[in-house]
């Protein structure tokens, strides 16, 4: 029964409808301390919950929005936006007069839906439509191996213990500003948890969606992998078409314990605003994992929607031996702003990091590559190599590099590469002379570009990578 | 042929539709149809080809992936299916053959970190894949060693049907020993200004472009 809903909601989703009809169950707009206990009432949270929901409101009021990075935007509103927001289960109407052809045309080619990816690739999908699971699949299967797999409200009733002991550990609650907000207001989100030396058999994934008109979406994540454990995990993103701004401020927290390994693979596409930079999605997340003594933590992301993009997914290198990885591609065309990257913070001993990241800037966009590197005093052998390109298309683009790098361990090495290009019209017409379409052509060449990154992509994933890629810079060149 | 400056690479790019160039007067009929009315990528479908004379790189795509995607195109405005896997890497060896192509060239990016004369070679090896009705190759010859030059002219001679025209863009009688052309036209100042058999490219080996200068002035 809820399978059937899910499969209803999701996949006509995908082809038809971006505002969809279901029957929201929202709070009133605005945020104070009646709202927290709202949606926690709402989610029949315990009562450690509320007060630690509290706890964070308390703390985010006395905080301040940050500025410090290199995007602009109006002042938001916070008291403008809807905090809960849960979609009622029902049948969904789709109509296909309303939605914006090009929208359509996007998705069309894009060619993607839940049931799709589930048929080709035996992925588990925890569907997010707005703020609360609606189904979980192949809860049972994993449940064999004794992983849990759930939506984040589930696992607080279900796994208290694994909830209090790890939630808030990486990113706790007075991180930062968005951090703190999200651990007040957070909706629903993932929380999977890998037994002692338990390999994940199948790619784990969240499809997220942000629905309710107004709605902001704060998803809270966290992955736990046991010693000597194993999980891929992917979380994907599309995001209808709105007029107004829309906030998602969310927080995931991995947890790689001794000799375990996680894998984080994202690709964003949220809705990016119009040419004139009208709408689209803020998108200012906090993603953090630490890594205990042999772990590794591998973040790849592909970026390629919304109007601002705020993020820096990070590793803490607690253990010796460990390794962070940081693969990234962010594209930003017409008006949209990216200020992303990583840190590395080497504490163990023999730690290693690598970090590569792809910045494509086309149309009037600014991309920026913000990233720290960090060797603790006592981290004796750490390593990193950091490679930085940016690719941009016309004249009216940015491309920036922050780089900052803090040594305080004298045996660490440390490299850093950057470069810069530009898509060479002389490229463009090569590939033309040889039949290939200008949109095809910037396709290939950009993806040739990202290459080293979408390889580091689960295959199914890096098909619908490149397929985006070449959709976000369309129409940029020529 | 044609002395320096004479236009013969405007030609080429002209034909091939590079946004560089505005055609401000005449027409261009290819098959019946109006060439200038094209994007350079319909011109390439309906079988125009340029060998340039300054192959680009293209960093991170596969040679393999590139001719996949171009013979690909091309198919499909020819109305057919793209070639399955096995047929395409048959068809490619069978080419690949034909210009004495390295087999580690083939997984390469396009063009990157090849030699002079392994870019021509490319060159060929796409014109072959794409099995073009009019082919264009601009001084396909310069930088080319002796063998070079002879694995290039073999490659070009092997794709020569009833069915095809290629012409060759060139300073050097040196090629012409091994492509031996049916009409040999000398471009001067923008125009055809002498025609003739193959002899007139030696009488121009010979005797260099003063004289049709000179020719061109008494007429003028």
């Amino acid at each position: 029964m809820a399978q059937d809903i899910l499969e209803e909601i999701t996949s006509s989703e995908y082809k038809y409808g971006f505002v969809t009809d279901i029957e929201a169950d929202s709070a009133p707009m605005g945020l104070s301390e009646d709202i927290v206990r709202f949606i926690s009432a709402k989610k029949n949270e315990p009562e450690w919950m509320l007060e630690s929901r509290l706890k964070a409101y308390r703390h985010w009021l006395k905080m301040e929005e940050p500025t410090w990075a290199h995007v602009q935007y109006p002042k938001i509103d916070f008291q403008n936006i809807i905090y809960y927001s849960a979609p009622k289960q029902t049948k969904v109407l789709n109509s296909l007069d309303e939605v914006d052809p090009e929208l359509l045309k996007t998705f069309e080619k894009l060619g993607i839906s839940l049931e799709e990816q589930k048929r080709l690739t035996g992925v588990a999908v925890d569907a997010v439509i707005d703020s609360v699971s609606v189904k979980t699949t192949f809860k049972e299967k994993l449940g064999e191996l004794g992983i849990i797999f759930s939506s984040f409200s589930e696992a607080v009733h279900e796994h208290p213990e694994l909830i209090k002991k790890y939630m808030g550990s990486v990113v706790p609650y007075t991180d930062n500003y968005y951090a703190a907000l999200n651990a007040a207001v957070f909706s629903d989100g993932s929380f999977c948890y890998i037994p002692k030396g338990v390999r994940c058999p199948m790619e784990l994934s969240t499809y997220f969606r942000i629905n309710s008109a107004g709605t902001g979406q704060f998803e809270r994540t966290l992955i736990v992998a046991d010693e000597g454990s194993y999980v891929s995990y992917l979380e994907g993103c599309t995001a209808p078409m709105r007029d107004e701004n829309q906030l998602h401020a969310a927080v995931v927290e991995l947890i790689s314990h001794d000799n375990a390994e996680i894998k984080y693979s994202t690709v964003q596409n949220w809705y990016p605003g119009d040419k004139d930079g009208k709408g689209g999605i803020y998108n200012f997340v906090t993603k953090r994992g630490v890594c205990y003594t042999n772990a590794k933590i591998s973040w790849t992301q592909v970026e390629t929607g919304s109007a601002i993009t705020c993020k820096y997914p990070s590793v803490i290198l607690k253990g010796d031996n460990s390794t962070g990885e940081f693969y990234s591609v962010a594209v930003t065309n017409n008006m949209q702003q990216a200020d992303t990257g990583t840190k590395m913070i080497h504490i163990g001993k023999n730690t290693k990091s690598t970090i590569i990241s792809k910045g494509i800037s086309a149309g009037k966009s600014n991309n920026s590559y913000r990233g720290l590197v960090r060797i603790g005093k006592k981290a004796e052998n750490a390593r990193n190599f950091s490679q930085c390109d940016s690719l941009l298309m016309g004249d009216k683009c940015g491309a920036h590099t922050y780089p900052y790098i803090e040594i305080g361990n004298s045996s660490g090495v440390v490299e850093h590469e950057a470069t810069t290009s530009k898509i060479g019209e002389d490229q463009i017409f090569y590939c033309n002379q040889r039949g290939i379409s200008n949109e095809d052509a910037i396709g290939l060449i950009v993806n040739g570009y990202c290459k080293e990154v979408l390889n580091k992509l689960p295959m199914e994933f890096a098909v619908e990578a490149q397929k985006l890629l070449s959709i976000s810079l369309e129409g940029s060149v020529g | 042929m044609g002395p320096n400056g004479s236009g013969k690479s405007t030609l080429a790019s002209v034909l091939a539709g590079r946004a560089d160039y505005e055609v401000t007067e005449g027409e261009v009929t290819f098959n019946g149809k109006d060439l200038l009315d094209m994007a350079p990528e319909e011109r390439a479908r309906e079988g125009l080809f340029l060998a340039f004379q300054y192959p680009v790189e293209i960093p991170g795509v596969s040679n393999i992936n590139f001719l996949k995607t171009a013979v690909a195109e091309v198919r499909k405005h020819r109305g057919l299916a793209p070639l399955e896997a096995k047929d395409f890497l048959k068809f490619f060896n069978e080419k690949k053959a034909l210009v004495e192509m390295d087999s580690n060239l083939t997984s390469r990016s396009v063009n990157e970190g090849f030699s002079g004369g392994e870019k021509k070679r490319n060159e060929i090896l796409q014109m072959a894949m794409l099995e073009p009705k009019l082919a264009i190759l601009d001084e396909t010859d310069s930088g080319l060693d002796i063998d070079a030059l002879r694995i290039v002219a073999n490659g070009v001679n092997k794709l020569k049907s009833p069915d095809n025209a290629t012409v060759v863009i060139t300073h050097y009688q040196r090629l012409l020993d091994y492509i031996v052309p049916d009409f040999v036209h000398v471009l001067y100042n923008g125009r055809i200004v002498k025609s003739g058999g193959k002899e007139l490219a030696l009488e121009l080996e010979e005797k260099g472009y003063d004289w049709i200068k000179k020719e061109v002035a008494e007429l003028a």
